[in-house]
């Protein structure tokens, strides 16, 4: 089943002194409905810019980002309802930031209970669905604590679990775990493999780390700055090993490692190319 | 020796005095300029308050100097009594307490009322921060006592004009303030809560406003600060009552114990004020500086 469909999209910064920057060029992709897509890039390649078009923060110069409606959404017709076109940000895209969105004011239990409530569900409601979710991300116990009293790796739980109180069709990561420490790292990964099987939601994660994106996405961009654009797709069936495998086998074993080897490369030699044009240009 | 838990005790108040240092303190090789190891000491603080004490006393027993440039603490111990009970110039001291508080907390609490929504709509609009950006910018270097003459031409010597001027002590400090609040914003939050359904109207709700509490609550502090020496200052020059009008009419008779009464209550009000907004911060503010 189809899940988003992006179309054409472009993306050209106009800079104040009259120059511009093209971020992205003519990106086009399908992902299947819950589908795990994982995106690579040595740093302004636009992989961040392209999270923010589909959450609707950002708006293309050119293309456009589609949606498909829940399966349960009918339209007046009784047919099911056609793609939602992404013009804004929506509950049905949820979205996971590196650190810092969480709000501190707000327990664990009320950050996670946010969108429910935003939504206008009753009290009574709200606290059987954070319970729950409480459970599902491993913080039983932990509802009336403030965030701030958290590890990094307990609060990137909260933001999970808040993201998942919405339902959402799809999930948006923004480097998710780059503020952990390498061992939390690794265990969180394990969760989001687990939440993603058990949930079966669309996700997208935009990493830096190689290990990560090969470990948890079924799909894999690996994309090249000036213009950004997706240089390289690969799928891959770690994830799957993963749900059933240990993690550090998965991660140690000949084709894991040969295609890390074949992927920090590629980066390597972007990164390489473009430090060779800086100093052309210096 | 003691017992054990005798030894603990006494190990624990010395540390409140800042006479021995606890926990890791106690192992660090480099204290200067480590300023988390700089804790001050109650001890010294008792040796300087009463060192101070006993040389007042000392120096006005022997008459060191005349008691109309500095009177004996036991003067202004009596005026005190006597003013609290008996009263001066029509009102008891608590009267005139009762009065430069009331036209702080009104001065104060339009000054929120007014600086606080316009401090959102200037970090929430361009129009409204191209608007009053020069007006704000323009008015808030000015002291409040400048505004003094102004105030008195408009509004006479009444309540009213104390009042204006403690608003206008006040509105900028809680424009800024407010204004602060909103541009500190982790832009992450902001999409976080739209990307969770919340509208425009629950992002200010829900979001900006707490995010801007603690640098709203910092501005209170301060402009009740600078309220306080407003209010003293504006009735030395024009009032009926208060603690400021107080002192002007004994300094005019050479009352100088009940001026340096009014001094030391002036002194000892303020600093009720700021620790009392500092303890109101840690109860209704407990995640500032956490985010």
């Amino acid at each position: 089943m189809r899940g988003l469909t992006i179309e054409g999209v472009s993306m050209v910064y106009e800079l104040p002194d009259g120059g511009s920057v093209e971020a992205l060029r003519d990106i086009s992709f399908t992902l299947e409905a819950g589908e795990m897509l994982a995106v690579l890039g040595p740093s302004g390649c636009g992989k961040t810019t392209l999270l923010n078009i589909i959450a609707g923060l950002l708006a293309p110069t050119a293309g456009r980002m589609l949606l498909s409606a829940p399966e349960t959404e009918r339209g007046p017709d009784g047919q099911p309802a056609p793609d939602h076109l992404i013009t804004a940000p929506s509950p049905e895209r949820g979205m996971i930031f590196q650190q810092g969105a969480l709000f501190e004011w707000l327990t664990v239990a009320q950050n996670i209970g946010f969108g429910p409530k935003m939504k206008g569900l009753s009290q009574s409601e709200i606290d059987r669905q954070v319970e729950g979710l409480l459970e599902t991300v491993g913080l039983q116990g932990f509802g009336s604590k403030a965030v701030y009293e958290l590890s990094g790796g307990m609060q990137q739980r909260v933001a999970l679990a808040r993201c998942l109180a919405n339902d959402p069709q799809l999930i948006l990561m923004d480097e998710p775990l780059g503020a952990l420490d390498a061992l939390t790292r690794e265990k969180m990964q394990g969760l989001v493999l687990k939440l993603w099987n058990e949930t079966g939601k669309t996700v997208i994660l935009i990493t830096h780390s190689v290990e990560e994106a090969l470990f948890l996405g079924q799909r894999l961009f690996v994309m090249a700055p000036r213009p950004g654009r997706i240089e390289k797709e690969y799928r891959l069936d770690f994830a799957h090993q993963g749900l059933t495998a240990d993690s550090r086998d998965v991660k140690a074993a000949p084709e894991f490692t040969k295609m890390r080897e074949e992927i920090l490369s590629m980066i390597w030699e972007m990164e390489e190319e473009i430090m060779g044009r800086q100093e052309a240009q210096i | 020796m003691g017992r054990p838990a005798e030894a603990a005790d006494m190990n624990e108040l010395l540390a409140k005095l800042g006479l021995v240092k606890t926990g890791i303190t106690a192992r660090k090789t480099v204290t200067f300029g480590d300023a988390s190891a700089i804790r001050g000491s109650l001890l010294w603080s008792a040796v300087s308050v009463i060192s101070l004490a006993v040389l007042w006393a000392v120096s006005a027993a022997n008459e060191w100097v005349n008691p109309i440039f500095w009177p004996h603490p036991a003067a202004v111990w009596d005026q005190f009594v006597t003013i609290s009970s008996e009263g001066y110039r029509n009102f008891t001291l608590w009267e005139h307490l009762g009065w430069s508080l009331y036209r702080i907390l009104m001065g104060f609490g339009l000054g929120c009322l007014i600086g606080i929504p316009l401090g959102f709509a200037m970090g929430l609009s361009n129009v409204m921060r191209g608007i009053f950006d020069p007006l704000v910018e323009f008015f808030r270097p000015i002291p409040p006592l400048a505004f003094i003459p102004l105030v008195i031409i408009w509004s006479g010597i009444g309540e009213r004009s104390k009042i204006l001027l403690l608003f206008l002590a006040a509105v900028w400090i809680m424009t800024l303030a407010a204004r602060a609040g909103v541009s500190s914003i982790r832009l992450s939050k902001v999409h976080a809560a739209y990307t969770l359904g919340a509208s425009r109207t629950q992002v200010l709700r829900h979001v900006i406003l707490p995010n801007a509490l603690p640098e709203i609550f910092t501005g209170m502090r301060v402009a009740m600060g600078v309220c306080w020496g407003t209010v003293v200052a504006a009735e030395l020059v024009a009032a009926e009552s208060g603690v400021g009008f107080m002192i002007m009419v004994a300094s005019t008779f050479l009352s100088t114990d009940i001026v340096v009464m009014g001094v030391v209550i002036i002194g000892v009000i303020g600093y009720a004020i700021d620790i009392l907004m500092r303890k109101l911060e840690a109860r209704l503010i407990p995640w500032k500086g956490k985010g």
